[in-house]
């Protein structure tokens, strides 16, 4: 059994509810560290700020060659990708991917490449493709893909588009997301979890 | 004259190795790559961020049709337009005009103050690429009447990216984001005054230049080379690992006056390095910081 080390989580219109839902639902000792996508505007409205309402857990947005703290939230900042290698954030200002800038793909992507089976990648409501391909790597580097289910979700084309992309992704609605995160982050991917 | 435009700042694209390339051997190839190219050329990327890094080198793979790093080094060696190909993606850094509007406004009112009680202001703008932020300093200093008070010395370790910083003509399909930047900056004019459209493009008054000198300077080999009152890097070197971080950050460190100010990107932090006690924060947020021993 492998012990999970990362959650990373993308999620793009209608993002915001979803990602409150899924962070009060987590267990506050939750022991892994949480990154998360989130597609918005470069002058948006603080978004960990706004977050850090719905959870004990600290949430805070990312900088660059910030080191990982266990139960911690990581938010990308607008107009920059995130990169996670080694338990490390790096930041970029390269071109967006398919349109992104963050981009989950680039997020999952690195982040599967690191931590290969102890990777947990979450796809949430959003109206656009992104994510798809990261999650697909995520899957082929044995680490497992979460996927809102689409008709709980306020845009379903993101979660209906990983979810056909990965084979095995676990569909959740939205509440039982939470639950699956904590489970996973206790006993670890390769156990399963009940469906 | 609109050739310029476009012409490098497509550039600085990330791309992902296939699922089955072995990744020991990725970093393997790619270590010597880097020897390589250092060795041959003379441009020193060994020190730099690799996560980032992998990705802008297979971006220049698969635009080359290779499908190994071991291919790319055999082109890139033996045909130096290989090379400058290969330069342009690991070295261009993509921003824009007034990026990050707040900290251009907290530079007018932190900053600007404390640059008038200097008789002469000399500023380094490192890592300039294309010039978008060397325009948008130009515009706040001379809207704040320090314009003759000044010299800027932007660099770039890239000499294509100067010269079209030296142009002044960036994309007109730009101009209504920037234009809304130079506002949330607090720009004082109306911004369609400094530029005018020239084909394609927007060619930016070039009397904005005359007190700035571009020219190529290697952050990772070369010396300091002069003392300055302000030193602007901005989203250089988060393409840097720590190690190199620190060193630059040594540079800057040693080529700032007393009291001499230092303008990081927004998302760079001082935190993460050994430097952070030599300074004290003028806008933390912002990532403005001044220099206090």
């Amino acid at each position: 059994m492998k012990k999970t080390k990362l959650i990373v989580i993308g999620t793009s219109a209608g993002g915001l509810h979803a990602l409150s839902i899924v962070l009060s639902g987590l267990r506050p000792d939750i022991d892994v560290p949480i990154v998360i996508v989130q597609h918005r505007a470069p002058d948006s409205h603080d978004l960990a700020a706004v977050l850090q309402d719905s959870t004990t857990l600290v949430v805070e947005e990312a900088e660059d060659k910030v080191i990982l703290q266990d139960g911690r939230v990581y938010i990308a900042p607008p107009d920059y990708h995130l990169l996670v290698s080694k338990g490390e954030i790096s930041l970029t200002t390269d071109a967006p991917v398919r349109f992104s800038r963050p981009s989950i793909d680039v997020l999952f992507e690195s982040s599967a490449e690191s931590y290969g089976t102890g990777l947990v990648a979450v796809v949430l409501t959003g109206a656009n493709q992104d994510g798809s391909r990261g999650a697909v790597r995520v899957a082929a580097a044995g680490g497992r893909v979460i996927v809102q289910d689409p008709s709980t979700a306020e845009s379903p084309t993101m979660p209906a588009a990983a979810a056909r992309s990965v084979k095995n992704a676990l569909v959740l609605p939205l509440e039982r997301i939470a639950p699956a995160l904590t489970d996973l982050a206790a006993r670890g991917i390769t156990t399963g979890i009940r469906k | 004259m609109s050739g310029f435009t476009g012409k490098t700042r497509t550039r600085a694209a990330l791309a992902e190795a296939p699922a089955t390339y072995p990744k020991e051997l990725e970093r393997t190839e790619i270590r010597l790559l880097l020897e390589g190219v250092y060795e041959h050329y003379g441009f020193d990327f060994r020190e730099y961020a690799y996560p980032s890094l992998r990705r802008r080198i297979w971006k220049r793979l698969t635009d080359e049709g290779l499908s190994t790093v071991s291919a790319l080094q055999d082109c890139v060696l033996h045909q130096p337009e290989a090379m400058e190909r290969l330069l342009l993606d690991l070295s261009v850094n993509v921003s824009t005009m007034f990026r990050d509007p707040a900290m251009y406004e907290s530079f007018r009112g932190n900053v600007v103050p404390l640059l008038r009680t200097y008789p002469f202001i000399r500023i380094w703008h490192a890592g300039c690429s294309t010039g978008e932020e060397v325009y948008s300093l130009a515009i706040l200093l001379q809207e704040e009447g320090l314009g003759d008070r000044v010299r800027i010395y932007a660099t770039d370790i890239n000499e294509a990216v100067l010269q079209e910083a030296r142009a002044g003509i960036f994309p007109i399909e730009k101009m209504q984001e920037y234009t809304q930047n130079y506002l949330k900056a607090g720009g004082t004019h109306a911004f369609s005054e400094y530029y005018t459209a020239h084909y394609d493009g927007a060619r930016f008054d070039p009397s904005l230049m005359r007190n700035v000198v571009f020219s190529q300077h290697n952050l990772v080999t070369d010396r300091s080379f002069a003392e300055f009152n302000v030193i602007l890097c901005r989203n250089v070197m988060i393409y840097f690992d720590r190690k190199l971080q620190d060193r630059v950050h040594g540079l800057f460190h040693e080529s700032l006056v007393r009291t001499g100010v230092l303008v990081l990107g927004h998302k760079e932090s001082l935190r993460t390095s050994r430097y952070e006690a030599l300074y004290e924060p003028v806008d933390l947020k912002q990532k403005i910081y001044r220099r206090v021993s």
